[in-house]
């Protein structure tokens, strides 16, 4: 096991390596570069002379990312030209928000998908596989901003049970930061819980029809500890393997639901940093992106290799 | 012990709740840059400054500099030397005193800082010199009419000499200035906290004890928070959401037509482009109707206009109102240039409304025969085209200057930065160097008129509309007062 950790992570720290240089590349295709942006309504030539003097944006490509990379490497993501503030700061003060944002959106796509999935699988063409189906099909349809927005009207402005926008710290007040989250965990999770649940009727269907669940059930197995104790543990993996990579996408795509509930979080860093070509920013938001979901796949993969030992020799 | 406690607690409930109820939550559009008044570039900081930074004049509603942290100030006859009288026993948050020597510094620091963006908008300045400790003199090296009305803004802000020589350029991080409120924090989007300043100079007039300034991006989101009770103000309503605010009770609304003006940026220079030919630029503005496109597009809340100046302003050129459309007029014209179909690209800002503009501008010049492709992109990128000239029609908007000059020099005089479309016309440029050249009203509003002559004519830039500024607040908000800079001011600003 420990020989298969240590592969997986040998392979993480290129992969890292090739996602800032994409990255730092791919950034440069954008029209228009920081000083651009930058320079103000008044477009003072010397201002904009300035900023790429400054900030070696005159320089070439590879010397601009070595001078990136050098300050990686002494634990210095650089600086926010717009905000003058640095993006190791910015990182720590958006990811725990973002971090908690996506635990909360997962823990109610688990809990709305995989019931609803093991529901509909196990009662196969029944009323309750097509209600699980169109509650499905209705998570998938309905395009967060308009949810979020139905949601505030509905619980902040007519009942006025929950904020409408913005974010308390946990360690200011616990129950105002779970208020202030319940709506945009909800919309994000809403839409993955139909990914989910999909995925795992799909699962426990395959499970469901082998034949040891057969055997166990003619010897009688009850049929709850059947659905719980014999088919769910296999169809685990892809659920899993699918949370995993759902939840790397939540922390780099909440942009929208960020954006309607006003939750400072990565989104809404990086649109800005994008729209103001500020690249630093750009570059630290999506590095720590990319650990975190380098990260959460080298979990993913750890922990399906705990419940196939098969997969440790892959 | 019992009764003590409870007693605390009902004093505590009934102390706490004045002070909560004077926090002032503003939502704004977006996120402010630098909170320095040098380095500043966006309108979102321009809103925060006033509450953070006294300027040496303000400007009142009619336009005119009304004294802030001057009191008086004089021209000399050769309009070379002004000399400003500072109001005594100002502080700065930090407790140093605003003399002369604080206002030369911060001029100074605005026209020599590495990265200044204002020092383009007082360049004129050659020097500044004490004369005692409450009066200063401004010399130029030309006489230069908008200085005053520069100083209603970023360039006229003072700030503590010895916070910005301890910050540096990281002054954005903790800016200590004269204004009403005192900088206390900042979240990156999420919000800006400041707090009353105790020893202001009209402290009297404060009665909002803290406000957050916090960036809600879409106008819908941030008017359903104002709805909720999380926003007592917000900025920049949408103007279709204007009927909402008006049927709500609870809800009020504040407007005043803004300094700018919306308009189509025709770049002749643009290789193989039909609009090189000025009877097709003219055939374009005659295809357009702008009440339409305001009907359409604004509700009816905008201002139609031709000119830099929207035609409510007291330097509206009022030989030329505003065209009235007629297609067949523009089919001929259309005609006799030889393109009887033109076809162009329009660059919009891709928001929420600058498309539809586009896409009612299509529609209407389809009729006189125009073939309109709009192309939507971000700002930067626009900027980045702009920059290097690389387009044919662009619906450019401009937020507006409390003097005309800030509408017109940088835009249509010879080599200018903001010039997009390379304008360079002798006469035109002769009426903008003759504008700022004096304080004159009918010397000036002569140079406004031979600049119209000339624009007007050539069609570098066909002025469209002029945007309502709009607020919607709270009803229990009182004393607000809609300025045309679109600045909220939160001088008498009272939440009963």
């Amino acid at each position: 096991m420990l020989q298969f950790l240590a592969r997986r992570l040998a392979l993480a720290v290129p992969t890292l390596i090739l996602a800032s240089m994409i990255i730092f590349a791919l950034q440069q295709l954008l029209p228009g570069d920081t000083a651009t942006a930058l320079s103000g309504e008044e477009r003072d030539p010397e201002v904009i002379a300035f900023i790429r003097d400054k900030y070696h944006l005159d320089r070439p490509l590879p010397v601009r990312y070595g001078y990136w990379a050098a300050g990686v490497l002494g634990g210095d993501l650089g600086e926010s030209i717009r905000l003058q503030k640095s993006v190791s700061e910015l990182v720590a003060e958006k990811l725990p928000v973002t971090l908690e944002l996506a635990c909360l959106a997962m823990l109610v796509a688990l809990a709305i998908g995989v019931p609803m999935g093991i529901l509909s699988a196990v009662r196969r063409g029944t009323w309750a596989d097509t209600l699980a189906n169109g509650v499905a099909l209705w998570g998938l349809s309905i395009p967060n901003f308009w949810l979020g927005i139905l949601m505030i009207l509905l619980f902040s402005v007519q009942l006025g049970w929950l904020p409408a926008s913005g974010y308390v710290p946990p360690s200011e007040s616990l129950w105002e930061n779970l208020k202030a989250m319940a709506m945009p965990a909800f919309v994000l999770g809403n839409a993955i819980s139909a990914v989910m649940m999909r995925h795992t009727r799909a699962a426990m269907l395959g499970v469901l029809g082998s034949d040891y669940v057969r055997t166990a059930r003619a010897k009688g197995v009850s049929p709850l500890r059947l659905v719980l104790r014999h088919a769910l543990p296999n169809a685990a993996i892809p659920i899993i393997t699918l949370g995993a990579l759902e939840f790397g996408q939540l922390l780099s795509g909440a942009v929208l639901t960020e954006q309607i509930f006003s939750v400072p979080g990565f989104g809404k860093l990086m649109v800005d940093a994008v729209f103001n070509r500020d690249f630093a920013t750009v570059q630290g938001v999506v590095i720590c992106t990319a650990a975190t979901y380098v990260g959460l796949n080298l979990a993913a993969d750890v922990l399906a290799a705990a419940v196939n030992p098969k997969l440790r020799r892959a | 012990m019992l009764r003590l406690s409870a007693a605390c607690l009902i004093a505590g409930v009934l102390l706490s709740t004045p002070l909560s109820a004077q926090t002032l939550r503003y939502g704004m559009m977006e996120d402010p840059d630098a909170l320095d008044p040098t380095l500043a570039r966006t309108f979102a900081s321009r809103m925060v400054f006033t509450a953070l930074c006294d300027k040496l004049v303000d400007i009142g509603t009619d336009l005119k500099p009304v004294p802030q942290l001057a009191t008086a100030w004089e021209l000399s006859s050769d309009e070379k030397t002004l000399t400003m009288h500072l109001r005594p026993g100002v502080k700065f948050h930090d407790g140093e005193p605003l003399n002369a020597a604080a206002a030369k510094f911060s001029i100074e620091r605005h026209l020599k800082m590495p990265g200044s963006q204002r020092r383009s908008e007082i360049a004129p300045i050659d020097a500044v010199e004490v004369v005692d400790d409450l009066t200063f003199k401004i010399v130029l090296k030309a006489p230069f009419a908008p200085l005053m009305a520069q100083f209603t803004d970023r360039a006229g802000m003072m700030v503590s000499p010895k916070a910005a020589e301890r910050l540096g350029d990281k002054f954005s991080t903790a800016p200590v200035c004269a204004g009403p409120f005192k900088f206390v924090e900042r979240v990156p989007q999420d919000r800006i906290v400041v707090e009353r300043f105790p020893d202001y100079w009209n402290k009297d007039q404060i009665h909002i004890q803290r406000i957050e300034f916090r960036p809600i991006p879409d106008a819908t989101v941030r008017l359903t928070n104002l709805r909720a009770g999380q926003l007592d103000l917000l900025e920049r309503l949408a103007p279709t959401d204007v009927p909402q605010v008006t049927r709500d009770a609870k809800l009020k609304l504040g407007s005043v037509y803004e300094l700018g003006f919306q308009s189509l940026l025709l770049n002749p220079a643009k290789a193989g482009s039909p609009l090189g030919d000025p009877r097709v630029r003219q055939a374009l503005e005659l295809s357009i109707d702008r009440n339409a496109l305001n009907q359409v597009v604004f509700n009816g809340e905008f201002l139609a206009g031709n000119q830099w100046v929207s035609p409510k302003h007291p330097n509206y050129v009022k030989e030329y109102p505003v065209p009235k459309r007629d297609v067949a007029k523009a089919k001929a014209l259309l005609a006799e240039a030889g393109q009887p179909k033109p076809q162009i690209t329009l660059s919009v800002y891709a928001n929420s409304e600058a498309p539809q503009v586009g896409q009612v501008i299509q529609a209407m010049a389809k009729e006189a025969g125009f073939d309109i492709k709009i192309q939507a992109a971000d700002f930067t990128t626009l900027l980045d085209m702009a920059d290097k000239g690389n387009f044919e029609a662009y619906l450019y908007s401009w937020s507006g200057r409390p003097d005309p000059d800030g509408n017109t020099f940088s835009f249509l005089g010879c080599k200018t930065p903001l010039n997009y479309t390379r304008y360079c016309n002798a006469d035109a440029d002769a009426a903008l160097q003759a504008e700022r050249g004096t304080v004159d009203t009918a010397k000036r509003q002569a140079a406004w008129k031979s600049l119209a002559d000339r624009v007007l004519t050539d069609r570098p830039v066909v002025y469209l509309l002029h945007r309502k500024l709009l607020w919607a607040y709270a009803n229990k908000l009182t004393g607000f007062v809609a300025y045309p800079d679109g600045l909220a001011r939160f001088t008498g600003l009272k939440l009963n």
